[in-house]
């Protein structure tokens, strides 16, 4: 289990930290230092609200290794308020069922762990939004 | 840059060889294509494969690992790798090496070896082709990342699922005929309805099956076979290659593959072809949503209309415009870093008139797109008799 990897993105893991442009305002998920819609230099800090919507999503039955024990689970594209998309499970639904453009919201969940043993990381999941707002 | 031509082309059946290595599969493709050329050797060797490095007993240098096996020790030799888009990527650089005038012969080698791994381990090692920390890391597997688009792709233009059974239909109705194909039986539409969901909306019936497999070309100046006489040679018209964000998440529009669009353009511009002018189509169908998107980014079908070409019988082997002659990924199979070069290799087959029971009437043109991840790195080749 690489320590330093999980570590290194715990802004983004845990509280949505990306990035907005200074020369075009454009909102940056995952960060990456370059604006990829006017290629200029992008450093400045933006949290994300957490609030968005399901763009797309299906269910996982036949997990990749490592996953296998919270199968089956939900993966959807989430289109943040804030224009940029990211994968994430669902969580959280009970009997709801989940369609394209449902209002979701960040939660903090565990996403994996190596054994008994081993580390658990944790990391951001969305669910039905709760709040009007 | 000089013409370049093929001179060779070999390959295994897709299949479990449940005795055989990734270097025994290798070197029979190889040495196929060697006498297929008519050479004992040739200037350098380019491996294509995706997995090696992944799973329990992890290989890499396979470069000179298959060199060495295929008693070409000594050539110059290293591996190509861009997860399922390998094939074509190796292909690329084998051309270029050639048209530089720098090398006068390559080889390029596809070789995959899936069947021995558990499948939680290839499911692993297949989302290695997806974004690791802001993909994989969340548990999607490659099917899931093809099922989001699938899902949203249907909700969008307003296609049932049943609208994509033709591309699989088609698929193993050639595969049927094809005796290098992993699934040699045809498919009815009412099993392609009710098979087993894997991600929904995606069953088994729109997916390509993995396996394991070798196909290998040799690549030489144009010129050369012109002197030798050969009977039928096959020119490599076009090669264009273009890449998107790894991640669906990152791409500008979820549901365009910008890099096919952008390497179908390259590749038409140097044939100058325009895309009514390819007579049939090796394309990238890991699965059937695929299908439609690649149509679509090529111009062979308008934004959203993929399906209709399936619909109205014209990617059949008597259609407008042949799909997946010889199988495709779905049926054919699906040997992730060897299947751009099987691609390339049938169409070879169908420009020579040695096709067998695939043969198409009118092979005068053929193109092939491999795609790496789900939209990530993506090859068009457009290959012609001469």
């Amino acid at each position: 289990m690489e320590v330093s990897r999980h570590w290194r993105l715990r802004q983004q893991r845990y509280a949505l930290v990306g990035e907005v442009c200074p020369h075009c305002e454009t909102k940056i998920f995952p960060p990456r230092d370059i604006c990829p819609d006017c290629g200029q230099d992008a450093k400045t800090l933006y949290q994300f609200s957490g609030r968005g919507e399901v763009f797309s999503f299906t269910t996982v039955h036949d997990a990749p290794a490592g996953h296998e024990g919270n199968a089956p689970y939900t993966v959807a594209l989430v289109r943040l308020d804030e224009g940029p998309m990211l994968t994430a499970q669902l969580t959280d639904l009970g009997e709801q069922p989940v369609e394209i453009g449902m209002p979701v919201e960040m939660v903090t969940r565990r996403l994996r762990e190596d054994g008994d043993r081993g580390m658990l990381v944790y990391g951001y999941k969305f669910r039905p939004r709760l709040s009007a707002a | 840059m000089r013409d370049v031509a093929v001179s060779g082309i070999g390959l295994v059946p897709v299949g479990e060889h449940w005795d055989r290595t990734l270097l025994d599969l290798a070197g029979e493709a190889v040495l196929l294509a060697l006498h297929d050329a008519g050479l004992e050797r040739v200037d350098s060797l380019l491996v294509s494969n995706m997995l090696a490095g992944t799973g329990e007993t992890p290989q890499l240098n396979l470069g000179a690992q298959v060199a060495d096996w295929c008693g070409l020790r000594g050539v110059e030799a290293c591996k190509v790798e861009a997860a399922c888009g390998s094939g074509g990527a190796a292909f690329r650089a084998g051309l270029l090496s050639v048209g530089s005038g720098l090398v006068e012969s390559v080889l390029v080698v596809g070789a995959e070896k899936m069947s021995q791994s558990l499948g939680r381990v290839t499911t692993a090692g297949l989302a290695t082709a997806a974004d690791a920390d802001y993909e994989a890391a969340h548990g999607p597997s490659f099917v899931a990342l093809n099922a989001l688009i699938m899902r949203r792709y249907m909700h969008e233009y307003g296609w049932r699922h049943e609208d994509f059974a033709p591309f699989s239909l088609n698929a193993h109705a050639n595969a049927a005929r094809n005796p290098h194909a992993r699934l040699q039986f045809a498919i009815s539409e009412d099993a392609y309805r009710s098979a087993r969901m894997i991600c929904d909306p995606i069953n088994l019936l729109d997916s390509s099956p993995i396996g394991d497999g070798a196909a290998a070309i040799v690549l030489v100046p144009a010129e050369r076979l012109r002197a030798d006489r050969r009977p039928n040679p096959v020119l490599v018209a076009a090669s264009g290659a273009a890449t998107d964000s790894l991640a669906i998440h990152d791409r500008h529009q979820a549901l365009h593959l910008a890099a096919a669009e952008a390497s179908a353009r390259q590749a038409y511009a140097q044939a100058c072809l325009s895309p009514a002018d390819i007579d049939f189509f090796e394309l990238h169908d890991a699965f059937s949503i695929m299908a439609a998107l690649s149509l679509e980014a090529c111009g062979l079908a308008e934004p959203g209309r993929g399906p209709r070409m399936g619909l109205d019988g014209d990617i059949r082997p008597d259609g407008r415009l042949p799909l997946s002659t010889h199988g495709g990924l779905k049926a054919r199979g699906h040997p992730v870093g060897a299947t751009g070069v099987y691609q390339i290799v049938e169409v070879v087959r169908q420009l020579r008139g040695e096709a067998g029971g695939n043969q198409l009437a009118r092979a005068r043109i053929g193109m092939a797109q491999n795609i790496g991840g789900s939209g990530a790195t993506i090859l068009t080749h457009i290959l012609r008799t001469a």
